[in-house]
């Protein structure tokens, strides 16, 4: 069909192209500035620390009007002590290693049993009636409920541990991974089909990419209930061969009558907890999300 | 002047895609619809064919068929050429790729190296006028530039694997039904553009006749339920009163065709 054209088809043609170009300068989406570092600065780290700052303050306040005996409140610098003397012994080091490397392996194992049993869930249809509502169940039970049966079967080893971690874990990152499949827009698989996509490459090149947004905010929940489980294992399950991780450290501090020391051990929880998403989900999350224009949520 | 085919008897070997005898039923028993049946149509290699007809029609499921979405119940689908492109009336763009790997993707699901997909994507964005935007990700386009990326990925996934020479197949259903007035009417003279420089064959499914006879080489009519090919027009390098005469023929019988379901309910 190319054939030569007349002279007047090429001047209708370079009126069309000048129309078209004017049209996508026009309706194109005004893309929104990125904000100075300075500037996102003072939107994403002054609000938070303030607050911080007006909670401890609060707390100095509550601690000089005495209404409750020191056992029950501690000074805000007595905490401080503890956590201080903690960190200067190496001992702060230690219990943190401790509980973050059986965290992070204990999520990393969920990952791995989680991610194929996600995508049997929702692609078969006979596994999802079978065990997708058991799977949504498990997530609603608190993981501590599983701590009495994992140290009858286990004793007080690290499986007991890792077991309650694991079942804490896998049904929320198979259940992210199940939603983000299911919020496919069902066009995507058939564009890819009409483009060429057998199964397995539609899996690989249409599926997971799709699903990515979901299966991260699965991920995300997983590793708070992996952390959560674990620090609920630990505070139960105590042993002098488990070694000393957070939730030990907790519990020796109620033994000890030292609330100080149980304010330290909140503290450093919270701090794990807060670092983690801070340093890893948050970026992750946020690179995946800017990709797709998802930037609504983000502010 | 308006040449009205009564039978259409090209060759097979001449044509692009032929249906015999197609029908398409879904569902069983009672519940059962007659989507298609007996449709008999052939596109020849390099023709625009406009497929009209109200809601209902069938139009979807004959480009389904076409494109191996989906099986006919009876009768042949024959075709001639690579595999067919098929295009949408959303772009339905993969959001996380940027407009050159969405054209790329056809290309890398048919194996090709990564450089050879390079080289092809940024042919076929320059040839829809988006050299420029091969980088951007879909959020950061307007509806008309997407819609346009989406072309030049039908265009890779039917002619990247047409390199031997086997002439290239596209299938639009409604693929500019969601846009504005003014980006609609630049969109159908790009797509005229594309069509004469790349020589595919484009079996275009719509609901508006202007834009059927403004397009199209031929125009054919489908019937509602079941769909049956009721008739078609030979609308080629129509102008003017010629053009507008047709309109109104064709727009006539549409109407015929709609109101004989309203005595038959």
């Amino acid at each position: 069909m190319a054939t030569p054209q007349p002279p007047e088809t090429l001047e209708a043609d370079r009126g069309l192209a000048a129309v078209g170009a004017g049209l996508d300068a026009l309706d194109a989406p005004a893309q929104n500035r990125r904000k100075s570092p300075w500037q996102r600065f003072l939107h994403t780290a002054v609000p938070p620390i303030v607050a911080f700052g007006l909670l401890l303050g609060t707390w100095q306040a509550l601690w000089a009007s005495a209404i409750w005996p020191e056992f029950q409140l501690p000074a805000p610098a007595a905490v401080w002590d503890t956590i201080w003397a903690t960190v200067q012994s190496g001992d702060a080091a230690e219990i943190l290693w401790t509980s973050v490397s059986r965290a992070v392996l204990g999520f990393l194992v969920a990952v791995i049993i989680a991610t194929p049993l996600g995508l049997l869930i929702a692609k078969v249809r006979v596994v999802r009636a079978a065990i997708g509502s058991l799977l949504t169940g498990l997530q609603s039970l608190p993981s501590v409920a599983w701590v009495p049966a994992a140290i009858l079967w286990f004793g007080l080893t690290p499986s007991a541990i890792y077991f309650v971690v694991l079942m804490g874990s896998v049904p929320s990152i198979a259940n992210g991974l199940v939603s983000g499949i299911d919020q496919i827009p069902p066009l995507l698989p058939r564009v890819g089909q009409a483009l060429g996509a057998g199964k397995l490459s539609s899996a690989r090149h249409i599926l997971l990419p799709a699903a990515l947004p979901g299966y991260l905010a699965g991920l995300k929940q997983g590793w708070a209930f992996s952390w959560r489980s674990l620090m609920a294992a630990e505070i139960i399950a105590t042993s002098p061969q488990l070694g000393l991780g957070l939730g030990q450290f907790l519990h020796n501090g109620q033994s000890l009558n030292d609330i100080s020391m149980v304010i330290a051990a909140i503290f450093l929880i919270l701090l794990v907890g807060i670092g983690i998403e801070l340093l890893l989900f948050r970026p992750l999350e946020r690179a995946v999300l800017r990709a797709r224009g998802l930037t609504g949520a983000l502010g | 002047m308006t040449a009205t085919l009564e039978a259409p008897t090209p060759s097979d070997v001449n044509a692009a895609v032929a249906l015999s005898g197609v029908r398409k039923v879904f569902g069983h028993g009672a519940g059962a619809v007659v989507a298609l049946d007996g449709v008999d149509l052939r596109v020849a290699p390099g023709e625009f064919v406009c497929l009209l007809g109200a809601s209902g029609c069938g139009k979807s499921t004959l480009l389904n068929l076409v494109a191996g979405l989906d099986a006919p119940t009876s009768g042949e689908i024959a075709l001639t050429t690579s595999r067919p492109a098929v295009m949408f009336q959303e772009a339905a763009l993969m959001p996380w790729l940027t407009a050159a790997r969405n054209v790329e993707l056809p290309l890398r699901l048919a194996g090709l190296k990564r450089g050879a997909r390079r080289a092809k994507a940024s042919e076929l964005l320059s040839l829809v006028r988006l050299g420029e935007a091969g980088g951007k990700r879909p959020h950061e386009l307007s509806g008309g530039m997407r819609q346009r990326v989406a072309l030049a990925r039908a265009l890779a996934s039917t002619l990247g694997s047409a390199e031997a020479g086997t002439p290239g197949l596209m299938l639009m259903d409604e693929p500019f039904a969601a846009l504005d007035a003014i980006t609609r009417d630049v969109l159908q003279a790009e797509l005229v553009r594309v069509w004469r420089e790349t020589g595919t064959a484009i079996v275009f499914v719509t609901h508006d006749v202007r834009e059927a006879v403004r397009l199209g080489q031929r125009v054919v009519l489908l019937s509602s339920r079941p769909g049956r090919v009721v008739r078609e027009w030979n609308v080629d390098g129509l102008t003017g009163a010629d053009e507008s005469n047709s309109i109104e023929e064709i727009t006539a019988h549409l109407r015929e065709v709609i109101s004989g379901h309203a005595a038959a309910s």
